[in-house]
């Protein structure tokens, strides 16, 4: 089964291993995740601003693209996930803005060139912009894959971190609620590990803060790291690049500054899913993590 | 017939005169045809300018009235009294009105608004001339009132009709009377206990002679109309016959099977053969079969063996009873917003952290913990506890957009009552704004702040997470603007309240309406709180809104005086200004009976066509709208009436 797939930038320079590892996985569960064509970045923030249809374009574009592929598009980055939720949401709820930016795809030549004949009409937000982890519980189906486990996980006491990016504003990510999420819950429960419920699961890592300020994007990270390990977490997974690099490589800072700092390895859920499903280890790729999962993980015999 | 008709144009002070140029008018309409009379009046409600009316009537023998003053709403009533003074059919009078259709909205265009007033009376004047002289349909009244629902207000309302010397059913879901007040602890502003001042009262309705109590029973089905209501109500199985028991309580003892308790909301454990609080009324129980273990797999039976008077009965079934009512109180009553649906305070997942109610156990010395302060984790004394107000509530974008009313003040009363329970305890209690309404409220809120230093904190909290034994509440001090974090032993949810569990069902099976949340709708919010827009039926307690006790007992008194003063009089009389059919015309198309909103209209199988039960219909035209051979007509507001209506109005 093919399903079309939008990579977004991170996946394609800094976040290779979340794109490798999700792809293999995807594979072993029958599913082939087909690249869109063409694509360009989502504009990484759905803008605040309420009047303007330009902010927007970069999603639509995007979701124009993925529309002469299929009538659903698959995404990983929280940040891409949250910009074509919204855009699509958008475009459902506000007539004006759904008129004008087809305007403006009629106009760009670029976009009629590269969509030409497959777009035969507006786009309207038929695309269902689909995060993977809702793929894996509605398309494959988390039953199914805790069929397919190969590695036996059971006291890998693994925290799930949601980050705010799924789950917020509620009403236009319709993902999950916002404050007592489930779904992470749902797959790590399946693939056989031991969940590890901690209160700070959907606080925010700190998120572009950590370009500006660091301290800052440390602090908040912090918070997370210490929630999880004061719950006896070995490893946690998210699902978000930007959260990975805020939770991880700011342990760097914490070590120093913090005694008897205890690290806590923060991987892609995906990379954890292969390592159940039982992937190579080169798809799934530790060696770009500042806090080396593997020792952990070898505890186990898992690598 | 000639026509004889007398035009009465009001100043109203300066709020028509300033205006309408009210002489002008008068003199216009002296030639219209029809008119025998006209003349101006600075206040025609008064009694002179009601005299002049009567006398006017009288003098020059008036056929028909139109009274051009204020909304009908007013003052219609009014002048048709004085057409019965006069000897004239109330139903002659109209009203044109010129102050909230035209003076008060033209008031910069003089002239042109004192041409429209003309106009409006052209039409009434139009309207009058076909009026027919009508007469109040008479319906008899059975003087039997129902109460639905058997917490402070039913209480109140059924003890106040039977005062007055009237029957009264008061029908309760559970199997005791009490509602929530019995599970409450101590009452704010005054601290007295909630039991003590509310089993009496609860005692009076089971013995008054006059109240029939149905415990355990609920409202199934409701048809007919006001004075003349016959009412279906299900005996709920008890599997109990109790007339028979004697509440010697060995059943109760004696069963094995234990669940969570209603009454001390979950944080005890009762029985499956059990009454709900030892001072329960009636103190019999009643058998839940859910949690039987006879029920479940046929064993057990020990409740059956051991009943001195063979009571207990397996094989008991729901049962109906049919009853007779003329009017029917609605006091249903509230319930708590599920805690299920506020995430950022642990969704109920937190056993330190419980809502109100349960809060109010703790503080019981009939609760589960004898009245002593103990933290449900590891019963535990909590040495910081915390409070939140405006738990879903005052919450539009998640929650209830309205304000619950009752909890700054019960919050208030908790934060004080666990000071004087655990004197070297801190309490810390988080508001929007300390809504203090109600006599000696504000003087309660003083003496918890100034004498029992509880902690005030204005501004919400954001999350409450357990950590390390302890319920970390993180808030923001609006008034500082600082960020709050408190490693509390407890927090106490002030939760929105919502209508009780099937109240908005039991609304729609009597055909009265509820507001976006569900609460009951009264017929007008400032002049006739107590009603409902459907006759007959009268709503006391937080059923209608949030409510505290002063306000819920004294809607209830005020509901009962209504169903005293409808069984004053022998007969109830209705206005008779209704839809009627021209049974020549009907096809028996039956899209009146599917459009009547209050079951009115039927179908005669004999003849073949629709028929408006006169004792029901409530003249909202409905039908009339919605009639495709227009054979439906409303008595004084023909088609033709409103054709000649229109015309004069569109009359240069």
């Amino acid at each position: 089964m093919k399903i079309p797939y939008y990579p977004g930038c991170t996946l394609h320079e800094r976040a290779l291993d979340f794109d490798k590892a999700s792809r293999e996985c995807a594979r072993a569960l029958g599913i082939e995740l087909e690249e869109l064509e063409t694509w360009t970045c989502c504009g990484a923030v759905f803008p605040l601003t309420t009047d303007s249809v330009m902010d927007i374009l970069a999603g639509v574009r995007n979701l124009a693209y993925a529309a002469r592929q299929g009538d659903k598009v698959v995404t990983l980055c929280s940040f891409c996930y949250n910009v074509l939720k919204r855009t699509n949401h958008a475009l459902h709820t506000d007539a004006e803005k759904r008129e004008k930016a087809n305007l403006f795809l009629r106009a760009d030549t670029e976009v009629r060139e590269n969509i030409g004949s497959y777009l035969k009409e507006d786009y309207l937000g038929q695309v269902e912009v689909l995060h993977y982890i809702e793929m894996l519980r509605d398309i494959v189906g988390f039953d199914k894959i805790g069929g397919l486990v190969k590695k036996d996980l059971s006291g890998l006491k693994v925290a799930p971190y949601y980050g705010c990016m799924l789950l917020r504003p509620k009403k236009e990510m319709e993902f999950d609620d916002p404050e007592q999420p489930e779904i992470f819950e749902g797959l790590l429960g399946s693939i056989g590990c031991d969940v590890v419920d901690f209160p700070m699961k959907t606080e925010c890592c700190g998120g572009f803060q950590v370009a500006r300020d660091e301290e800052t994007a440390a602090a908040c990270s912090q918070t997370i790291i210490n929630s999880a390990s004061r719950r006896d977490a070995d490893i946690i997974v998210t699902t978000c690049p930007l959260c990975r690099y805020n939770l991880d490589v700011m342990q760097e800072k914490m070590e120093k500054s913090v005694t008897g700092f205890r690290k806590i390895p923060v991987i892609y859920f995906t990379q954890l899913l292969g390592v159940a499903l039982g992937i190579d280890e080169e798809y799934l790729d530790f060696s770009d993590n500042y806090v080396d999962p593997r020792p952990v993980l070898a505890e186990k015999s898992l690598v | 017939m000639e026509h004889r008709i007398g035009v009465f144009v009001c100043h109203c002070g300066t709020n028509i005169a300033g205006v309408v140029d009210v002489k002008r008018v008068a003199e216009e309409l002296a030639s219209y045809p029809g008119v025998a009379f006209s003349t101006d009046y600075a206040y025609m409600c008064s009694d002179p300018g009601q005299n002049l009316v009567k006398d006017a009537i009288k003098e020059h023998k008036l056929t028909g009235v139109v009274v051009s003053a204020c909304s009908p709403t007013l003052h219609e009533a009014t002048f048709r009294r004085a057409g019965v003074g006069a000897d004239l059919n109330p139903y002659m009078v109209e009203i044109a009105n010129i102050r909230e259709q035209c003076s008060w909205v033209h008031q910069k265009d003089k002239p042109r608004a004192t041409d429209k007033a003309v106009k409006i009376i052209k039409t009434m004047i139009e309207k009058v001339k076909q009026d027919e002289a009508l007469e109040p349909i008479a319906v008899p009244v059975t003087k039997r009132a129902l109460v639905v629902g058997g917490g402070v207000a039913g209480i109140q309302a059924a003890l106040d009709i039977a005062n007055s010397g009237h029957e009264v059913i008061l029908v309760e879901k559970e199997a005791s009377i009490g509602g929530h007040m019995a599970q409450l602890s101590e009452t704010f502003p005054t601290l007295d206990c909630s039991q003590c001042i509310l089993t009496p009262k609860m005692v009076d309705a089971s013995q008054h002679p006059r109240i029939t109590l149905m415990t355990y029973c609920e409202v199934e089905d409701v048809a007919g109309y006001v004075g003349n209501f016959k009412v279906k109500i299900k005996k709920k199985a008890a599997y109990v016959n109790r007339d028979v028991c004697t509440g010697c309580g060995l059943c109760s003892e004696k069963c094995p099977s234990k669940t969570d308790s209603e009454f001390d909301e979950g944080l005890s454990k009762r029985k499956a053969i059990y009454t709900p609080s030892p001072q329960a009324v009636p103190n019999k129980p009643v058998l839940d079969a859910d949690h039987c273990i006879y029920f479940k797999n046929g064993k057990c039976g020990i409740c059956a063996k051991i009943c001195p008077v063979d009571a207990v009965d397996y094989t008991q079934k729901d049962e109906f009873v049919d009853v007779e009512v003329g009017a029917i109180i609605v006091a249903t009553g509230y319930d708590l917003y599920p805690m299920v649906n506020i995430g950022e305070y642990g969704g109920g997942k937190i056993k330190d952290v419980v809502t109100s109610l349960q809060f109010e156990r703790l503080l019981s010395a009939s609760g589960p913990t004898g009245g002593q302060v103990l933290r449900p984790s590891d019963g535990e004394v909590p040495k910081e506890v915390v409070f939140l107000t405006c738990v879903g509530s005052r919450d539009p974008e998640n929650h209830k957009a309205y304000c619950s009313k009752a909890c700054c003040m019960y919050l208030t009363k908790h934060a004080m009552l666990y000071k004087h329970n655990v004197h070297e305890g801190q309490a810390y209690l988080f508001y929007m704004d300390v809504r203090t309404g109600g006599k000696g409220y504000e003087e309660f809120y003083q003496r918890a702040a100034e004498e029992d230093d509880v902690l005030y904190i204005r501004g919400k909290v954001s999350k409450v997470f357990e950590e390390d034994g302890k319920v970390m509440v993180w808030g923001v001090d609006t008034l500082t603007g600082q960020k709050v974090e408190i490693a509390a032993d407890m927090v106490v949810l002030g939760l929105a309240m919502v209508p009780s569990v099937g109240a908005v069902e039991l609304a729609k099976k009597l055909k009265i309406q509820v507001n976006e949340w569900g609460f009951l709708s009264e017929a007008h919010p400032k002049l006739r709180p107590v009603e409902s827009l459907a006759p007959g039926f009268y709503l006391a307690g937080a059923a209608q809104g949030p409510k505290d006790i002063p306000d819920a007992v004294a809607q209830a008194s005020a509901a009962a005086s209504k169903v005293a003063s409808l069984f004053a009089e022998k007969e109830y009389h209705r206005e008779p200004i209704i839809a009627f059919v021209d049974e020549d015309d009907c096809a028996g198309c039956r899209v009146c009976v599917s459009v009547c909103p209050y079951d009115a209209a039927e179908f005669d199988e004999e003849k073949k066509v629709a028929h408006i039960q006169e004792a029901i219909c409530e003249g909202c035209g409905a039908c009339i709208a919605a009639c495709p051979s227009g054979s439906v007509t409303q008595k004084n507001l023909t088609d033709d009436q409103l054709f000649k209506m229109v015309t004069a109005a569109l009359e240069d």
